[in-house]
């Protein structure tokens, strides 16, 4: 058994960050998830970890950040940047440039409620941004959703092993209630810092090979064409392999409450409340929100009278869930937008008014 | 063939950590002479294992096709970012960005004066000529007062469109910074000078001393629609005038 503490959701990251044997850090400021930065602060001694020798450095801006994880990526190094929505949108450039380069690297979005500069409290209205390509081009990230400070420790360690393993950039996105909340987490070894560094890495001349470059560019549609094929492929590999997600009371299951992250606990919540009442509630959890788990909504929808989709935005991982779904059984969206969250109670409440009372 | 082709009668040759390429820069193009010299440089110092070039978003951003070095290519303006970060966690090794005025005075102004004032042990190469050439013409932040452009068709007009941006003097102003040096390449007389400053630039940065920037102002005849030769001449007469040539900034007791 690792060590236990209680940690802050931001906090129990960054640790984790040191422990997963991060080489670097760039970030900046942004509420709700500048505890990250600080606590590697505090670790650090003339912008190194005193633990690790991991570099750590407040950039300029988050277009900077991303650019120095899209540098150091590409020279081999395990690099990290942390932000929430506002700075994640900044950052969406780079992170098209580090898909198309095809580079290893782990974001987190402890994100906020927008549009625009919104609010500091806790949203999921990110989930279209970061599921479906927020920067331009044809691409995909491993998109990792935390329903506990636990899983902000363990899918760090997961983010750089799936990251590392497809040459693609994974996130962890999270909201401002996981990043804030405090909770008993165990922590994994301190994992050493790699010594040895992929082929591809353009981190000095070997000496007995030829010069790497890192690009995103090639000014031949032929084999750009080739390039856009080969991600494709790559990314129906992921999906065939890591697709993730939990599921509690599906046996006798007559409806479903399902959402991801914070509106996922909350559904299982809302689930205990409801078979009190004597509802046969289970509930579907994307651990991984890309790729998705269409499969496990297609078969369920086969079996159930409905499907209820909670999140904290107007209405997002729901597009998903229907997709799956195909129109086998009703699919209700409830949310709550703007930085508020929904209550177990509100959740019955939608869940009667559509399933129960005869719709609306 | 052979007797002229031998050890002894060779005047010039091309560095080994210059791969065998065509360049695609346009014949009179300074770019090709800068590549040559850091190339040169890099050789002479023994140093192609250990340096990491940044290529950035213009004319130059196929570099890598020609320069015999591990590199990588940055999106428009972020070079500096890109090397802060792999100067940190590679500080054994040389870094550098290579960038045009477009890409570091214009788009890439605040990662390239951060990354100067932190102080990053690395050297950028600015190459200054004074418009955008990659997209064919339009004006750029160096581009002089009263300049045709596409974008400026009836010449630069400074109140409207702002001034000329002396970024080297901007930049030696900060204290992180060890060297700023203007050099050219529009004579035989300032390539030497400015293959010199490279060099040094490349020591200093050895000596951990400080961020280095040679700023080269180069020409651009097919945007200025010109022979390569009155594009020196324009270089010359026009651009050094208002860039003025030389040290702007060197470390203390050298």
């Amino acid at each position: 058994m690792g060590e236990v503490k209680l940690m802050k959701g931001n906090e129990a990251l960054a640790e984790a960050m040191i422990r997963a044997g991060a080489d670097g850090y760039f970030g900046y400021p942004i509420t709700p998830q500048s505890e990250v930065l600080e606590y590697l602060a505090k670790e650090s001694d003339k912008c190194i970890i005193k633990r690790t020798g991991m570099v750590v450095l407040q950039a300029e801006s988050e277009v900077s950040a991303i650019n120095m994880i899209y540098g150091g990526a590409a020279a081999g190094k395990r690099v990290m940047t942390t932000s929430s929505s506002p700075g994640m949108s900044l950052m969406q450039e780079g992170i098209s440039y580090i898909a198309g380069a095809e580079l290893p690297c782990l974001l987190a979005n402890v994100s906020r409620g927008g549009p625009g500069l919104g609010t500091i409290q806790p949203s999921q209205s990110d989930y279209f941004q970061s599921c479906k390509g927020g920067g331009h081009g044809d691409y995909h990230m491993i998109v990792l959703a935390p329903s506990s400070v636990q899983e902000m420790v363990d899918f760090v360690k997961l983010g750089f092993e799936l990251a590392e393993k497809y040459r693609t950039p994974a996130m962890i996105l999270a909201d401002g209630a996981i990043g804030q909340m405090m909770e008993k987490v165990e922590l994994f070894d301190q994992m050493p810092r790699r010594t040895e560094f992929p082929e591809w890495a353009a981190n000095g001349k070997p000496k007995d090979g030829p010069s790497r470059f890192v690009t995103s560019l090639n000014i031949k549609p032929e084999l750009m064409e080739i390039i856009n094929e080969r991600l494709q492929a790559k990314y129906k590999e992921i999906a065939k392999n890591e697709t993730l997600f939990e599921t509690q009371n599906l046996d006798d299951a007559e409806y479903i409450f399902t959402g991801f992250g914070m509106g996922a606990r909350i559904c299982n919540k809302a689930m205990e409340l409801a078979r009190a009442k004597g509802y046969k509630v289970g509930t579907i959890r994307p651990k991984t929100i890309w790729p998705f788990p269409y499969d496990i909504y297609a078969n369920v929808a086969k079996k159930v009278k409905g499907i209820l989709d909670v999140e904290f935005n107007a209405g997002q991982m729901v597009e998903d869930v229907r997709l799956a779904v195909n129109g086998t059984c009703p699919v209700e969206f409830y949310g709550r937008m703007g930085g508020m969250i929904p209550s177990p109670e509100e959740i019955i409440e939608k869940f009667e008014e559509y399933f129960i009372n005869g719709g609306k | 063939m052979s007797d002229i082709v031998c050890p002894e009668n060779l005047v010039y040759k091309k560095p080994s950590t210059l791969k065998d390429a065509i360049m695609h820069y346009c014949p009179g193009c300074g770019h090709g002479v800068v590549h040559k010299l850091m190339m040169e440089v890099v050789e002479e110092m023994g140093i192609q294992n250990d340096i990491i070039g940044i290529t950035p978003v213009g004319c130059s951003v196929f570099a890598y096709n020609y320069m015999d070095i591990d590199m990588e290519q940055a999106a428009h303006g972020r070079a500096c970012a890109l090397g802060t970060a792999v100067k940190r966690l590679y500080p054994e090794k040389y870094v550098f960005t290579y960038q045009g005025d477009g890409d570091l005075a214009a788009i890439g102004t605040c990662e390239t004066m951060h990354a100067a004032n932190r102080g990053e042990k690395m050297l950028t190469i600015f190459i200054n000529n004074g418009i955008y050439g990659m997209t064919s013409g339009q004006m750029a932040p160096t581009t002089l007062e009263g300049a045709k452009t596409t974008t400026s068709p009836y010449g630069r007009d400074v109140e409207t469109m702002g001034y000329p941006l002396r970024i080297s003097e901007l930049i030696a102003n900060l204290p992180g910074v060890a060297y700023v040096t203007r050099q050219a390449v529009n004579t035989p007389a300032n390539v030497r000078k400015c293959k010199k400053a490279l060099k040094t630039a490349l020591e200093y940065q050895k000596q951990g001393l400080g961020y280095c920037m040679v700023e080269v102002v180069s020409n651009c005849p097919s945007n200025n629609k010109c022979t390569p030769l009155e594009a020196n001449k324009f270089v010359e007469e026009q651009m050094l005038p208002f860039y003025k040539l030389g040290d702007i900034k060197v470390p203390e007791g050298k």
